[in-house]
């Protein structure tokens, strides 16, 4: 295990610079040619670049190479090309709105190479009764994990900082999860998942000075499906992921169909001193961020941070299941 | 802050994602067609498809299950 201390922090450093060194020149580069969108929660109405995707993007290759250079392992090939494909696939969402199929499909065309590349062993392990067999179900099974996980992380970027600190908090369950099942190699190969999104935290919190835009949130949430693929950590990682996958529950039962959040009513409000409410609408989709606002309104900040506890939740819940997977009963 | 059914839900799915693990894991290891006169790779695909449709059948009822938890939790809060 020693070996793997320095790979593990050299792939850390690099992630985590990368992106902290690029996102400041990106954030210009973006405002130069006008690349912005109106921060409708802020007072000000402040324009805020977007996309962020290539920045995280870049951070991702970075560590990932190097890496590599250590182990070259197909499983980091896996890891890079799908999570680029998954990038590819949001920054023309970025560029140009498309209808609210195209991301799932194109996100699954994405999967394809963990089937060809191999990457996957078919067994789903579950805490204290062992694991399931289907090796067909399986293969389907990885079609649909991209496609959620990416989409999962995208529909909860509705507030500064969320998708990435909710990223840095669930990645960084997961890494301790495959630690804690002796998966080594994936729980270095995952670190950079986290550290890119920390130092991407770092320029979207509040007050944003970047948004991650659609290329950000599905790079982010499919390298961490790739991760839950290649680690074998399907259940851990669907339970650290549970805010998140509570919100597109919510919105899918509300709404009835796969639809793009560009096209529906907005489930929040704001009051006249800027903070966020539960809007009154009934025909707005019920979504985690509404649920949360229909305490009472609150500011964005107090919002992130009950977003926050409830990912630092189910991030404890998902390492007990990783302790629970080496028990069987 | 009144969000405690939200933690409760969280933690009620991890429950159901526990026991639903379990009872897939436990129904489709007791099934095995056999019938044939060598074990072939037919009564291999025929168990493999009835594997398939118990796990699909009992995601549907997580699903369903999980849908009257929420509706029961959560419906002072939607209707407001």
């Amino acid at each position: 295990m020693f070996d793997q201390i320095v790979p593990a922090i050299l792939v850390s450093i690099v992630a985590f610079f990368s992106v902290y060194v690029i996102t400041p020149f990106l954030i210009r580069a973006l405002e130069k040619r006008n690349l912005t969108v109106k921060d409708y929660h802020r007072k000000d109405g402040a324009m805020i670049p977007r996309p962020g995707g290539p920045s995280i993007l870049i951070g991702i290759i970075a560590s990932e190479i190097t890496l590599y250079a250590f182990f070259p392992t197909t499983a980091i090939i896996t890891i890079l090309i799908t999570t680029s494909l998954a990038f590819v696939v949001g920054i023309i969402d970025d560029r140009k709105a498309l209808g609210g199929w195209f991301k799932p499909l194109a996100l699954a065309a994405s999967a394809i190479p963990i089937i060809f590349l191999g990457a996957y062993d078919s067994n789903l392990a579950f805490p204290l009764f062992g694991s399931f067999k289907i090796p067909a179900l399986y293969l389907a099974l990885i079609i649909f994990i991209i496609p959620i996980t990416g989409n999962t992380i995208n529909s909860i970027d509705v507030l500064n900082g969320v998708a990435s600190g909710f990223m840095t908090i669930a990645s960084f369950a997961l890494t301790i999860s495959l630690f804690i099942m002796q998966n080594y190699e994936i729980a270095i190969a995952s670190l950079p998942l986290g550290f890119v999104s920390l130092a991407f935290y770092k320029y979207h919190k509040f007050p944003s000075s970047i948004f991650p835009g659609d290329s950000g949130a599905l790079t982010l949430g499919a390298m961490y499906g790739v991760i839950a693929i290649l680690g074998h950590v399907e259940i851990v990682a669907a339970i650290a992921l549970l805010p998140a996958v509570i919100n597109s529950f919510l919105f899918l039962s509300s709404v009835k169909r796969v639809v793009e959040h560009r096209q529906i009513k907005n489930p929040t409000a704001i009051t006249s001193d800027f903070k966020l409410m539960a809007t009154s609408d009934k025909d707005a989709p019920i979504t985690l961020l509404r649920l949360i606002l229909a305490a009472g309104p609150m500011t964005e900040k107090q919002t992130v941070l009950v977003i926050f506890k409830l990912a630092l939740f189910s991030a404890s819940l998902a390492i007990i299941t990783a302790f629970m997977m080496g028990i069987k009963i | 802050m009144k969000n405690y059914t939200i933690f409760s839900f969280i933690f009620i799915m991890w429950i159901l994602i526990i026991i639903g693990g379990g009872l897939l894991v436990v129904f489709t290891s007791m099934i095995s067609i056999e019938g044939y006169v060598t074990v072939g790779p037919l009564e291999l695909y025929y168990t493999s498809i009835a594997k398939a449709v118990i796990a699909i059948i009992l995601v549907i009822i997580w699903i369903y299950v999980l849908t009257k938890i929420k509706n029961w939790m959560f419906h002072k809060k939607i209707k407001n």
